[in-house]
Parts: C-alpha cells; structure tokens; sequence
C-alpha cells in the first residue's frame, strides 16, 4: 500500500519535472537563438537546413547594429528616462500615498477619486493631447518628453496608501508627540517603513518604462533620442531581411536589463507580484 | 482648553502638509490625464486643419468610423486576439503556477525562467519570433517541415501573435496565481487527503474555487491588455505586410490614424470607442463573477 503510494507520487514528481524542463527549453530558446543567429554571417543564416552553432563566430553584426542604430544614445535615453519616471513615481507618490493614507484635510475624497479615474482609464485615451501639449511646447525629441507622462504615478499613489494605510497609526502619532514635524514624521519615520513598496513600485515602473513603444515612437522620432524599443523598432524596417544583425541589435537592447534580472530576480518577480493586477 | 488648542493647530497643519503632499500627484494629474482626456473627447468631434487648429464637427468622425470597414475589421481582429489570446493563456499559466506550488527542487529557478519575457522589451520579442517564423528560412517551419507564410499569411497571422503574446505573458500571470495559490491554508488539503480526495478531486474543489479572487483579477487584468494590444502587433507586422488588415488591432489602427495619417480626430474616435468597449467589458465580468468567484473564508 506504502509503496505503491511512494511511487504514485515519484510518477507525479516526475512528470512535475519534464513539464518544466519542456516549459523551460520552451522559454529560453527564443533567445539562445537570438544568441546564436547573431554571431553568423548572413548567408550562413539563410543555409537549409540551418546550423545550429555558428561556424565562424562573427561579431560583424554587432558592428552593423551599432553603425546603423547610436546605442549608446538609446542606452542613455532609455536609462534616464527609467531613472526620471522611477525617482517621480516613487517621491511624488509617496507624499500623496502619505497624506491620502494617514493625514485629514477637506477635499480629499474628491481629489482621490482623479487618481481612481486614471487608474481606471487606459494609457492610450491620454497621449494625442500628451503629445500635443509637447509640441506646441516645442519639447518633443527630449529625455523630459520620454519622462512626461510618467512625472506622476496614480497606480503608484494608490499602491503607496495601501502601503500607509498598513501601518499603525500610533507610531505616526508618537513620533509627533516628540517633537517631529508633520514633513519629519513622514520622512524620517513612515516612509522607511515602506521600504518594500517603494522597492516593488520602482521595479514595476522600471519594466514597463522600458518595454513601452508607443508613447517613444510618437514623441522621439530623431534617432538620437529615442529609447532601446523604439530605435528597434527603426532598425526592423532598415534590415527586413538581415536577420543575424536584427538579433545582434535586439540583444543590445535587451542585455542590461536581462543582466540586471539575473541580479535582483528575486525583487523583480516580487515587486512584479505585489504590485500585481495593474 | 490648553489641549483643544494644541489639537486645532495640529489640525490645521496636518491639513497644510495634507495639501501640499498632495500637490505635486494632483497637479500631475489634471494636466497629464484628466485635461487631456477631456480633450481626447473634444478631438473626437473635431478634424484637424493646418497649423494645429480644429474644428467642431460634431459626429462626423464616428459616422466615418462606424461605416469604415477597416474600423469594423480591426474590432474583430481585436476580439479575435482576444479569444485566441486569454482562455488558453490563462490556462497555461494557472498550469505553471499549479506546478511551482509544489515541493520540488529548482522552483524558484522555473518560475525565473518563464518570468523571464517579461523583463525583455516586447519589440526584442517581437523580433526573434519573427526570424523564428520566417516562412524561408525560420526554424519553425524548418522543425515542422512545413512552408507556413506565419507572417505574411492573413489567415495565419493572429495565430502567430496570439503564440508570440501567450509566450510573453504566462510567466507574469502564473506569478499572480502563484501568489494566490499559497495564500490557501494547507489544512484544507490535509483534511481533504483524510478524506480520500483524488489530487483532481483536491484541484476542482479547493484550489480553483480558492484561487478564484485571484483569477478574475488576472483574467480582467488580461482581458484589457488584450483589447489594448499593440506593440507586439506592430513590431510583428509592418504597413506594407499584406497580412496587416487581418492583424491590425483597435489600438494599431489608433496609431496609425492618429500619428501617420495625422487624422487625429478619427484616431480620438477610436480610442473612445476602446475605452467604452473596455468599460462593457469590464462590467460584464464584474457582473458575471457572482456566478464564479469565491469570497468567502
């Protein structure tokens, strides 16, 4: 009876096993094969049936993307902007998240519910007069202009209140009795204690900052400043057909991030999951 | 009277600090979002003239929408997407998060690997899923020995987004799921396995039903994203793909309307009308999970 119960769950162990390691070469080969087509030449891309490893390992390609796109721009726009919409998202919102949580003022549910009605309302419905306001500004083609909707956070303000709303009253109380001001209370003692909000908040700007195409391709549209999405998205037209310098070219794109991953998985797939459902 | 004293102007700067933390997220939000959605509604009845001047023109631009069979094609593409899209990939990632509750060696390294997409900007998806489904020379068709035209097929090519979109999307929701799957107490299997309850039996009566809060946020979540689908759309398929009236989304053809035709006004029609369809959506499935989500315990 024991046994054959222990093997019954060896069976489902196993199965559980080849599910994921399936699932896994599922995942992952889209990129070894990025990997891969990106060091060949292309006529050895094009070979029926095709090779598996490259044989020459080239980095000619690498040399075609990067002549053809300035990444070093697109690193740079692509890193300021995730670094302007990350540092705003997280101050802004967390002074909102604070006071919306923790302090009493007239007007206030009033001023809540525009941040319910963005939340609520899809990115897209904003951009024409987003774009628009930049232009008549003269401030397309800018670092601001990639920042510009993402200055302030709804999700993100409602995010940080869950946050503050968890948090004891009392010990905002306390610390006003000895003495803090109201700006103290929030800075030198509340807002630390969202520490991992404020982490989870900044991982998920980050994310979708840098995966977002549309807004980058409306308002950027000089090479030089446009983000790491966008400028792939100039370099798929250039080389419809040279697809080992279009796999370099993306794999420039993607690395910092991926790199950045295999660091902070952890914290990625955390803050992903806490800040999930938006 | 001391202590009323001490209260009142403890009451008049909290609200001092109140309003000014406030400050910076509301004024962000009347010029970044609810001007311009005001003004989205106003384009919508207006066309563009020269130098970035409009003109009222009432409903003109949801006549020309609603007898434009291309508007007309891109909400069935969209829906389309949508059915090939969300059951399927919720489904598999309720798989995945099932599976990575479980006991076993390497877990967090599984869940990393699906999770994976989801940090890689859609366009580098969108790029090597399209060398892998070149019709001459990807190794889809090479493995299958087939000649599919994936991209340049009308027929084929929501089938070949839809694969690309689950692919992208799975890890991230059975993240979501998982967290949902381990907020059910163990007791409820252990009293279940007492009981001389199959693992399916275990599966159908207690994890979905206790899991079911959670699925409905993702399936919502989903449903949306999916409706609002575009950047992958377009990274896939270019303008000049002939397969592009059978691709182009709600959201592409917004795009494309707005900021390559430069008729914004139409564009502005468009996306109202998404955003409606997104709120009857949404309305519907908060009306119909009554029916299937399980608040209680």
């Amino acid at each position: 009876m024991k046994s054959s119960l222990e093997k019954s769950r060896r069976r489902r162990t196993a199965g559980t096993y080849a599910f994921f390691i399936i699932g896994s070469i599922i995942m992952i080969f889209p990129f070894v094969w990025m990997f891969l087509t990106s060091f060949k030449s292309v006529e050895e891309s094009m070979l029926v049936p095709p090779t598996i490893l490259p044989q020459e390992w080239q980095g000619k390609n690498y040399d075609d993307a990067m002549a053809s796109l300035p990444f070093l721009a697109l690193y740079k726009n692509t890193i300021l902007m995730i670094i302007w919409r990350v540092v705003c998202a997280v101050v802004f919102s967390s002074m909102a998240g604070y006071a919306f949580a923790k302090l009493n003022f007239k007007g206030k549910g009033v001023l809540f519910s525009l941040v319910l009605i963005q939340m609520m309302l899809p990115s897209q419905i904003f951009i024409t007069p987003q774009y628009q306001m930049l232009a008549k500004l003269g401030l397309t083609n800018t670092v601001f202009a990639l920042v510009f909707p993402g200055i302030v956070s709804a999700f993100g303000t409602f995010f940080l209140r869950q946050a503050y709303m968890g948090i004891p009253n009392e010990i905002a109380e306390a610390a006003y009795l000895d003495g803090c001001t109201q700006w103290q209370t929030f800075y030198k003692i509340m807002a630390p204690l969202t520490k991992a909000s404020m982490a989870a908040l900044a991982v998920f700007t980050a994310v979708f900052a840098y995966g977002d195409l549309m807004w980058p391709l409306i308002v950027n549209t000089d090479l030089k400043m446009m983000t790491l999405s966008s400028g792939l998205a100039t370099l798929r037209g250039q080389f419809s057909t040279n697809f080992p310098v279009m796999m370099a070219g993306s794999l420039l794109a993607m690395i910092p991030m991926v790199v950045l991953y295999l660091f902070f998985q952890k914290q990625f797939i955390e803050g992903v999951a806490m800040t999930g459902g938006k | 009277m001391g202590k009323s004293l001490k209260k009142s102007r403890h009451g008049r700067s909290e609200a001092k600090w109140g309003y000014i933390m406030v400050a910076p997220t509301i004024i962000g939000l009347l010029v970044l979002n609810i001007y311009p959605f005001i003004d989205t509604i106003k384009l919508s009845f207006s066309k563009t003239r020269p130098f970035g001047l409009y003109e009222m023109r009432g409903l003109e631009n949801y006549l020309q929408m609603f007898t434009s069979g291309e508007f007309w094609r891109a909400n069935l593409n969209t829906l389309y997407f949508c059915l090939l899209t969300v059951p399927l990939g919720i489904f598999l990632a309720l798989l995945v998060a099932v599976m990575l509750n479980t006991k076993i060696k390497g877990r967090t390294a599984f869940r990393a690997i699906f999770f994976l997409p989801m940090v890689v900007a859609p366009a580098a998806v969108a790029m090597v899923w399209k060398w892998m489904f070149n019709t001459e020379y990807g190794i889809i068709n090479t493995m299958l020995s087939s000649k599919i035209n994936w991209i340049t097929n009308p027929n084929v090519i929501m089938i070949t987004c839809a694969i690309v979109a689950i692919w992208s999307a799975i890890g991230y929701d059975a993240v979501l799921l998982l967290s949902g799957l381990q907020n059910i107490s163990k007791s409820y299997y252990e009293a279940a396995s007492l009981d001389g309850a199959t693992k399916m039996q275990q599966f159908f009566h207690i994890t979905l039903p206790m899991v079911s809060p959670t699925l409905f946020v993702v399936l919502i979540m989903r449903l949306m994203s999916s409706i609002k689908v575009y950047d992958l759309i377009y990274m896939l398929v270019e303008e000049s793909n002939p397969a592009l009236t059978k691709a182009q989304s709600l959201m592409y053809l917004f795009y494309r309307e707005s900021f390559v035709s430069g008729n914004r006004g139409l564009g502005s029609s468009v996306v109202i009308w998404t955003v409606a369809l997104i709120g009857v959506v949404t309305a519907v499935q908060f009306w119909g999970q009554k029916k299937w989500v399980n608040y209680e315990v």
